[in-house]
């Protein structure tokens, strides 16, 4: 770096005005390139938003706010008919249950890392847990393709069709016929996907509790489920739901691995057992081989995932800035 | 015994074993995806594929080496571009705008772009890069790719930068440093580790991401490092092989897969050692 | 780093002993994919020049071509003439392939059942939703079928194949036309969707009691069941090469201007019906006259060359006396 020589010059008394000119220039400068690289940041967000506005306009021009609940989608029609319900509503429909196996698995495994698990395992498994998110997706989504999905649908499907045929509304959504690209099966990869972003940040936030809370409740005798569910959970309990946020975030977006194993249907099937399609996936399927409309209703499309993902990462992090602010406190 | 000692005792283990088994859940998907990856991928790996090209459809020979080449090339590229950028974006959160309202806002903004879809990236750099352009390229791609590492970065920059201690600071501010000395020869030096961290997080989130390549960098049949055009990648071409009916891109695409998912862990694996020794010391 | 520095200095001297080689750009259909690189791989090793072909889609191809921003596009619909010259543009088949509808039934061998256009737009339509369902019946009186659900599979992604699939269909079946349409990716009244012909046939292959249309190389490479199917003659045909090349000699591209000619539901005996070319869209006046000229010498040697390793991967190389019209198409429209 410049600022032995720097050091050096500044021997005499013009020479120390010069140096010292020299630093106040170099700390100026290095002030302004940091401010402008964190400016960056919010011109990155500003960018992204501009891009998806212009590449989305002639189909916001042309269907309006009917792409909302528009279910048809006949890019080959003359003129193209568009609608966003089909996406969407898989897009909910699979975060939805991929939630609803993360969260009691996430939180389940937080919690035996934190509280049950003998101290030489924590480290290997919490390890384990972490390098599931670091796998990267299209591997979740070949590993789905050639691995879960032929199993699921030649052994699980089956199972839960025949356990609930004739049984009101569970019967529909468990309805065949099986198939190896589903809403339940892209779920599930979602579900192990999400997973260790749970399990880190509930760890993370199991450990502000304050020992002497937990010590407190042991003393008068608590079971460790009863510290679990009367001390940790309520103390941690807005930035654990900061992380189901985050996770949910996540699963919204995912693309490569849902691509993989969805089905891309754009029509809305009662059965989980059903094809159906993501935002993402409809994206990532369609968007080479489209022009025109078909392509702006694409980029609409991702302009609605990102709004959707905006809300709910924006409502996780206000959860988390609350349960940072209280440890800080 | 008291009933309700019995049932809390009960309630007790069955919940332990509930968590125990929700570990051993999450570990076994970890072991069957690397068991699937080694089986499939690991009778494909020779010296050939490093040394040769992807091969035609329907060929017996051939590798990957284009494709390996594209994405370290890629890869460095996005993060040379990415990690400054977001490094001293996280240093001006971290040391100079620390009670600022910009830096709330940045905060907030960089926390949500850490998380933003990644194929939402490839359409921004489709629409932003690629559109006036006038076709894909691999510099696209290492733009969308850099654009996902400006964020890791960020947030690692400016939480390690927060670890270190004031009183260090203060000490050579009191010698007469000027601030940004201070920070760059003070701050930065003692939280090395963490920084470095940050970066490998960042290199291995971006090292096996498709979706933002897809409408981007393309891929390439031959070996290019021309960055104007389109290159091969190893992701892309995993995505394109392993759905095609020749055996043979298929034995190449796991081992593709096979390579990319064992550099990323390692790189996950090193990034984590390197911290735990930053907390060590 | 050192590590690095090694693989990127290999790099460098590989790529500087490559740099001098015009290569030739191209962009556009995947369902020619294989087949171009192919042949891109043979010509490289036999004159050193390469192409770079990008399969991006038929309509980013257009685009594309277009704007000029590649030698050649590639398209799995013939442009309409109006639009060529609108652009300056000339087109002609480089290649054929056909797609087969496949099932997976227990106990029927490829070949066995036979289909017809309208009967596969029904099927695919969801109007026929069982396999003992009096119309298959009809036209397989021998078969035993099954009571089962008919399990429809169809391509998720946008595709040249979806076009020449859907197409046959709107030929065939006028309720689907109205319904659905001809395109890459059309409105799917029902029916899984997977990715890619792979896709497609991988989820045949494991679900039992499906259909579904792949390229013909695919149900041969993954040994599916395919079905014969009765062409426009009201003859039933097996999907075989030699059938793929009597549709093609049976298109009238004499007397199509500027080749267009969608080759699905061709007349003739041993028409194969659900047979699709795929075209090649060059300007009349390219930008780069040298790189327009290379592109023909590649074009002009896949024609004499290029035919074995075009069967080899199961597509289906024009018939000669189209070749030698192309070839008048060149020298008289081109400028060099």
């Amino acid at each position: 770096m410049a600022v032995e020589s720097d050091v050096m010059e500044a021997a005499g008394p013009y020479d120390r005005a010069r140096a010292l000119g020299a630093f106040k220039f170099g700390d100026v400068t290095f002030y302004w390139i940091t401010r402008a690289c964190a400016i960056s940041v919010l011109l990155i967000l500003g960018g992204i938003i501009l891009s998806l506005i212009i590449g989305a306009w002639p189909a916001i021009r042309e269907y309006g706010a009917a792409f909302l609940w528009t279910q048809r989608w006949a890019p080959s029609a003359d003129p193209p008919v568009l609608g966003a319900l089909g996406p969407v509503y898989g897009t909910l429909v699979t975060s939805v249950i991929a939630m609803m196996i993360a969260i009691p698995v996430g939180l389940g495994i937080a919690v035996f890392l934190t509280e049950i698990c003998p101290l030489w395992l924590r480290r290997p498994i919490g390890l384990a847990i972490e390098l599931l998110a670091g796998i990267p997706s299209i591997i979740y989504g070949m590993w789905g393709f050639f691995v879960l999905g032929p199993f699921l649908a030649n052994n699980f499907q089956p199972f839960m069709i025949s356990v609930f045929d004739g049984v009101p509304v569970l019967g529909t959504i468990f309805a065949g016929p099986p198939s190896y690209l589903s809403l339940f099966n892209a779920s599930l990869i979602l579900a192990i996907m999400v997973l260790p972003f749970i399990t880190a940040i509930s760890v993370d936030v199991f450990k502000t509790v304050p020992p002497v809370l937990k010590e407190a409740a042991y003393g008068v005798g608590c079971t460790t489920w009863e510290v679990v569910r009367n001390v940790v959970i309520p103390y941690t309990r807005v930035g654990v739901i900061g992380g189901i946020m985050l996770a949910l975030g996540r699963a919204l977006g995912e693309t490569m691995a849902v691509t993989f194993i969805i089905g891309n249907s754009f029509k809305i099937q009662s059965s989980i057992f059903a094809p159906g399609t993501t935002i993402s996936a409809a994206i990532a399927s369609e968007f080479a081989e489209s022009d025109g409309l078909h392509q702006s209703g694409l980029i609409l499309l991702g302009l609605l995932l990102f709004v959707l993902t905006f809300f709910v990462l924006a409502a996780a992090r206000l959860m988390l800035m609350r349960l940072e602010q209280k440890a800080g406190n | 015994m008291n009933p309700i000692y019995v049932s809390r005792r009960r309630n007790n283990v069955i919940v332990k074993y509930l968590c125990l088994g929700a570990a051993l859940f999450g570990v076994t998907w970890l072991a069957l995806i690397l068991f699937t990856l080694f089986f499939n991928g690991l009778a494909g790996i020779n010296f050939a594929v490093f040394t040769q090209d992807t091969p035609p459809p329907g060929s017996t020979d051939g590798g990957l080496r284009n494709a390996i080449i594209g994405s370290i090339i890629m890869t460095m590229i996005g993060v040379g571009i990415g990690a400054p950028l977001g490094l001293f974006a996280g240093t001006y959160l971290a040391e100079y705008g620390k009670h600022d309202k910009l830096t709330s806002v940045i905060r907030f903004i960089n926390d949500i772009l850490l998380s933003a879809p990644s194929i939402i990236i490839g359409l921004f750099i489709y629409g932003a890069i690629v559109v006036p352009m006038g076709g894909f390229s691999a510099f696209a791609g290492c733009l969308a790719l850099a654009v996902i590492v400006i964020p890791v970065v960020v947030r690692t920059t400016e939480d390690m930068l927060g670890l270190v201690p004031n009183p260090l600071r203060e000490a050579a501010s009191a010698l007469g440093m000027p601030r940004s000395l201070v920070i760059r020869r003070i701050a930065y030096r003692a939280a090395r580790a963490g920084l470095i961290t940050g970066v490998l997080l960042a290199t291995a989130r971006v090292a096996g991401e498709t979706a933002p390549l897809l409408f981007t960098a393309l891929s390439n049949q031959f070996f290019s490092l021309d960055l104007t055009k389109t290159m091969a990648n190893l992701p892309v071409t995993i995505n394109n092989f392993v759905q095609s009916p020749y055996a043979y891109w298929k034995q190449l695409a796991w081992a593709g897969a096979l390579l990319i998912t064992l550099t990323v862990l390692a790189l996950n694996i090193g990034a984590r050692i390197l911290g735990a020794e930053r907390i060590s010391k | 780093m050192n590590f690095v520095r090694t693989i990127v200095a290999a790099g460098l001297v590989a790529a500087s002993t490559s740099a001098f080689a015009a290569d030739i750009t191209g962009a556009g259909a995947t369902f020619p994919f294989p087949l171009y690189s192919k042949w891109a791989d043979a010509y490289k090793k036999e004159t050193g020049n390469g192409l770079n072909y990008q399969s991006i889609g038929s309509g980013a191809g257009i685009k594309q071509i277009v704007a000029k921003t590649v030698t050649f596009g590639a398209s799995d619909m013939p442009l309409k003439p109006e639009q060529l010259d609108k652009e300056g543009m000339i087109q002609w088949p480089q290649a054929m392939g056909a797609l087969v509808p496949v099932v997976n039934l227990e106990g029927i061998k490829p070949g066995e059942l036979v289909f017809s256009g309208e009967l596969l737009g029904d099927i695919y339509l969801g109007k026929i939703k069982k396999w003992d369902d009096p119309a298959i019946a009809k036209l397989n009186p021998k078969v035993k079928l099954p009571s089962e659900a008919i399990t429809v599979v169809r391509r998720s992604d946008g595709s040249g194949t979806t076009f020449i699939w859907t197409d046959y269909l709107s030929k065939t079946n006028a309720e689907w036309k109205a319904k659905a349409g001809s395109g890459t990716a059309v409105e799917w009244p029902t029916g899984v969707g997977a990715k890619g012909n792979e896709g497609v046939a991988g989820n045949v292959s494991q679900t039992k009691n499906s259909i579904g249309y792949v390229e013909y190389a695919y149900a041969k490479q993954n040994k599916l069941t395919y079905g014969a199917v009765i062409n426009k003659a009201g003859k039933t045909v097996q999907p075989t090469i030699g059938a793929f090349q009597a549709a093609a000699a049976n298109a009238d591209w004499a007397g199509a201007k500027n080749y267009f000619v969608i080759l699905t539901d061709q007349p003739g005996e041993a028409s194969w019906p659900i047979t699709g070319a795929t075209f090649i869209l060059m300007h009349r006046e390219p930008a780069d006259k040298a790189a327009s000229a290379e592109a023909i010498k590649f074009f002009k040697w896949a024609f004499e060359k290029g035919d074995k390793m075009a069967e080899e991967l199961d597509y289906i190389p024009m018939p000669d006396s189209v070749v030698k019209m192309i070839e008048k198409t060149w020298s008289s429209d081109i400028k060099s």
